[in-house]
């Protein structure tokens, strides 16, 4: 059963091209509370601190906090990226994230080498790449620029190629960011349909964002990080009422 | 809930990094997904000459351009007969060349690759693997050009040529250890790729690709320079007639050397680069 468990799990950024040893010195004496040296003499941006938490089959959970708190670091050290300096991480089950969606995009190759590449970054076999790309050519709707370099893309035509292809997977746990929640309208309504079935499907759900009606509408469980720590943990309302976000004014029917 | 054993599973315990472990599974999975590295390898020699017309073949022009030129020069400096040093010069200018292109760009591989580093979790061996292979393509192309010296001055090796093929091997083993150890290096410590440059530069000079060994009075010192052994196991095959077994055994052990300490700072720091990038 798809599940992730995290015991006093931290993230240490060494900072390492400081430069100057003066600018090392306001660093520290601004900022002791998450900038501060090692035991070998680094500066060390302590980016997740000591966090406990355990997220079973079909939780819905929210990270939110201000910029900075941690949430994407978080997101890329359950995906794997970044190993943990203290405690321990155990992640069962198939991993999905629409972190970045550009990433590994060669902008010199067309939208279908493109398509073929992100294939081979997912280790996919040539027939799973052939059903790829025919997945994402008719959702992302981009017909004959398929077989134009994505150099030559207009930016909404570059969103759809990346959004497409991102989201042609079916994980039981899914990582997300909040650039999900950005695009040009005509496309949302296609692409909320979308993201709502890959939410469904997956077993566990895990996104960062600040738009506290996605919140609300798909999570049922809130971890608020502040400075690398978990300050509240549970209910998404009562997270919500904690950051002293009011609740939602009942909406009339339509 | 019988799929519960088949769920990929991932674990880490920073008070047990099992980093041998986690290096070994990186290489296998990164030699699993060679045909990524090729794919990318591929991209990258396109996108490099993109619009050129004979693209990669520049680089064999520019190399014929240097055999002819320097080919006549120095076989009279060094009073060398043109029909034994044209064959000599040709194929050491082209391993070295191959050499010269692998270190700078193992100094960049992982670098270059931050992009990727940071968003999706794969083997840094893919991005290494991905250097060596543009390095053994982009070489690849010269490879007529040996050819065409050899039947341009009549020189045709005999079956032993074939002993260059371990040569081959053996760099291609040497320049993953240098993508992978000077990847890391060069990720932590932005400097090094300028040091390696110099060095490089230098290297050119003290390693017997313009001239002969043998014009040395004391040609074994230069088995104290890496780079001879390496370039001469597949050179002698092709142009001398073989190579004594003590190029071969320096030639091995070298290799040992640098493998070991790739493996060595691979194993311990392997988990770090995705800060360091």
């Amino acid at each position: 059963m798809a599940s992730i468990v995290a015991e006093g799990l931290s993230i240490e950024f060494p900072l390492y091209h400081l430069g100057a040893r003066s600018l090392k010195k306001r660093l520290l004496s601004k900022a002791a509370i998450r900038v501060r040296t090692d035991e070998s003499n680094r500066v060390v941006v302590s980016a997740l601190r000591d966090l406990n938490f355990s997220i079973q089959r079909g939780e819905r959970v929210a990270l939110v906090g201000s910029n900075g708190a941690g949430k994407t670091t978080l997101l890329r050290t359950i995906a794997g990226i970044y190993e943990p300096v203290g405690g321990e991480l155990t992640v069962q089950g198939e991993i999905g994230s629409l972190i970045d969606p550009g990433a590994g995009m060669d902008s010199d190759s067309t939208g279908r080498e493109n398509i073929r590449l992100r294939g081979l970054y997912r280790g996919m076999d040539d027939a799973s790449i052939a059903a790829l790309e025919e997945d994402v050519a008719e959702f992302s709707g981009l017909g004959e620029f398929l077989d134009v370099p994505t150099r030559g893309y207009s930016a909404g035509m570059s969103v759809r190629l990346a959004f497409a292809m991102a989201t042609a997977i079916a994980p039981q746990i899914l990582l997300m960011d909040e650039w999900f929640l950005a695009g040009d309208a005509d496309f949302m309504q296609k692409a909320e349909n979308r993201l709502v079935s890959l939410v469904n499907n997956a077993d566990i759900l895990i996104i960062a964002s600040h738009d506290f009606d996605i919140v609300r509408r798909w999570c049922t469980r809130a971890i608020r990080l502040n400075a690398g720590r978990i300050v509240a943990d549970g209910p998404v309302d009562e997270v919500l009422a904690g950051m002293g976000v009011a609740p939602p004014q009942p909406q009339p029917a339509v | 809930m019988q799929q519960t054993a088949a769920l990929p599973t991932y674990h880490v315990n920073a008070r047990d990094p099992q980093r041998g472990g986690r290096a070994m599974a990186d290489l296998a999975t990164g030699f699993a997904s060679w045909r990524l590295a090729w794919a990318l390898a591929r991209l990258d020699l396109r996108n490099r000459y993109r619009g050129s017309v004979i693209g990669p073949f520049w680089v064999t022009l520019s190399t014929a351009v240097m055999v002819v030129g320097l080919g006549l020069l120095y076989s009279q400096l060094l009073r060398q007969d043109i029909t034994l040093y044209l064959p000599h010069l040709a194929v050491s200018l082209i391993v070295w060349n191959t050499i010269a292109a692998m270190v700078p760009d193992a100094t960049s591989c992982l670098t270059s690759a931050e992009g990727v580093i940071r968003q999706l979790p794969l083997p840094l061996t893919t991005h290494a693997l991905r250097s060596v292979f543009r390095n053994g393509l982009s070489a690849a192309h010269s490879l007529p050009l040996i050819l065409v010296v050899f039947a341009a001055m009549g020189h045709w090796p005999g079956l032993e040529a074939l002993l260059a093929l371990p040569g081959l091997v053996l760099l291609g083993i040497n320049s993953l250890a240098a993508s992978l150890f000077l990847g890391m290096v060069c990720a932590r410590f932005r400097d090094i790729g300028q040091i390696v440059t110099n060095i490089m530069q230098l290297a050119f000079f003290m390693t017997p690709v313009i001239w002969k060994a043998d014009l040395l009075s004391n040609p074994s010192v230069l088995l104290l320079n890496p780079f001879y052994p390496m370039l001469e196991v597949i050179r002698g095959p092709l142009v001398e007639g073989g190579v004594s077994l003590t190029v071969w055994g320096m030639a091995l052990l070298y290799t040992a050397i640098h493998c070991g300490i790739a493996a060595a700072f691979f194993v311990r720091f392997r988990s770090r680069v995705a800060f360091w990038v």
